[in-house]
């Protein structure tokens, strides 16, 4: 990106909902003017109450990159926080939020890079990766990529269905996922936290400079991040999304 | 202003409205991580820390000769762009006013200053935000060494701005005369980063 327009705060219609999981819903916004985003980008979303008091937080856009008027972000509840129990369970279609963006200009992936694209996903770190894997879907872009997605179940996996149409495409994309916390019967993904001897078998090699990006957990991260480095891959290939509480309450 | 109809929030709890938390900010009390990167693993041996006018050096410091320096215990609040505010952060470390006096100068070169770090980040300051006891190169968190993923062994500790300026890794201080945009301020984040203006974003 060359040139930052101010970013002003545009009003978002909420039209369309899609409860993902027990705690995960998506929302479409229609944003007249929204300007477009690339895939990995975020925004921030602004709520205020009667009484002036307003509260923001920053969400990924998971819809591919376009131009609006149609922004998707996929929102999980938090037990105790403020905005997301409301976007999750109180925002009702017709409903209008604030949101300014698109934020972030380095989580962020298009179809003009032609290395191969390794995603690692932990929980709700998937939404920025699958605005890149839409967005290379919508390209119609044959690049080589694999998503490497952790879930602590099988009932928290988002977008399920959708990376299975995705993997049906045979263009290239190819899925593995890892339960943390017990599997059903029949479960033919892995059972274990993303670990060296699953990144070695799901990532590419070093050699074939893959662009790779990892969010999640901030544990998650820095563990896959550090395992990267240790397998030989370049610490500027490797872009990472950290959230979540890190417990360093010092 | 737009009413989000519903909206209540958690106003009314302790800490969620404060003459210390900064429009848009909200308090937490545990200590996020933010990097856009591994984080780097950097051994005591091999660092140093440089202070330099463009390529001429100007200071530097390995660790023992670091740690040796007057150190200054400050407590501040900080605050993420991401939203988070800190309170009642307590560091150790070097203020840049001792590490200009260390380096042996009367004044500053420059009005400006990057600040280099292990991974290749940078971020761009004005020397009037680091003097005065404004700014530090903190290796202590809470009395203990700083973690890696906090930006151990030593960051740089702007407070009074968005702490993307407080580097993580910091290995160079470089005076320079024109101000030029860092890492996150070259990808649409505010080039001066006020967090009671609310300076998140270029234009704002």
């Amino acid at each position: 990106m060359s040139s930052f327009a101010r970013r002003d705060w545009q009003v978002a219609t909420a039209t369309l909902f899609r409860q993902e999981t027990v705690r995960v819903r998506s929302i479409t916004f229609e944003v007249a003017a929204w300007a477009g985003h690339m895939a990995g980008q975020h925004v921030d979303v602004r709520l205020t109450a009667e009484n002036g008091y307003q509260a923001q937080r920053s969400y990924s856009i998971a819809s591919p990159a376009r131009r609006g008027p149609d922004i998707e972000l996929t929102v999980e509840r938090i037990g105790d926080g403020e905005v997301s129990p409301f976007l999750t369970e109180e925002l009702h279609a017709g409903d209008t939020i604030e949101l300014r963006g698109p934020i972030g200009g380095y989580f962020t992936w298009g179809p003009a890079i032609s290395l191969p694209l390794m995603l690692i996903a932990g929980g709700s770190g998937v939404v920025p990766l699958m605005s890149m894997l839409r967005t290379r879907h919508q390209s119609g872009s044959k690049i080589p990529v694999r998503l490497l997605y952790s879930s602590r179940s099988a009932e928290d996996i988002i977008y399920r269905g959708e990376l299975e149409r995705l993997v049906a495409n045979r263009d290239g994309f190819r899925l593995m996922h890892t339960l943390t916390r017990g599997a059903p019967a029949g479960w033919e993904g892995q059972t274990r936290r993303v670990d060296r001897a699953m990144l070695v078998e799901c990532g590419f090699q070093p050699a074939e400079e893959p662009r790779i990006f990892v969010c999640g957990p901030t544990s998650f991260v820095e563990t896959v991040a550090d395992q990267l480095v240790g397998l030989g891959h370049s610490e500027l290939a490797i872009k990472t999304e950290r959230f979540g509480p890190t417990g360093d309450k010092r | 202003m737009k009413v989000t109809r519903g909206f209540k929030g958690k106003q009314g709890e302790p800490g969620s409205a404060s003459d210390r938390v900064p429009p848009g900010q909200f308090v937490t009390r545990d200590f996020p991580v933010l990097t856009a990167g591994p984080t780097q693993q950097t051994v005591l041996e091999s660092w140093s820390l440089a202070l330099q006018n463009g390529g001429q050096a100007l200071g530097r410091w390995n660790w023992a000769q670091f740690e040796a320096l007057p150190q200054t215990e400050r407590t501040f609040d900080i605050h993420c762009v991401t939203k988070w505010t800190k309170l009642d952060t307590c560091w150790r470390g070097v203020t840049f006013d001792d590490l200009i006096k260390a380096a042996g100068l009367t004044s500053t070169p420059h009005l400006y200053v990057m600040a280099h770090c292990d991974g290749g980040y940078t971020t761009n300051l004005p020397v009037a935000d680091l003097m005065g006891g404004k700014g530090m190169v903190a290796t202590h968190f809470d009395e203990l060494p700083l973690p890696a993923t906090h930006g151990g062994p030593a960051r740089l500790l702007v407070p009074h701005l968005y702490f993307w300026k407080s580097a993580k890794w910091l290995r160079r201080l470089v005076f320079m005369e024109t101000n030029a945009p860092g890492f996150w301020e070259s990808l649409g984040y505010h080039i001066y980063g006020d967090p009671w203006r609310e300076q998140r974003y270029s234009g704002d």
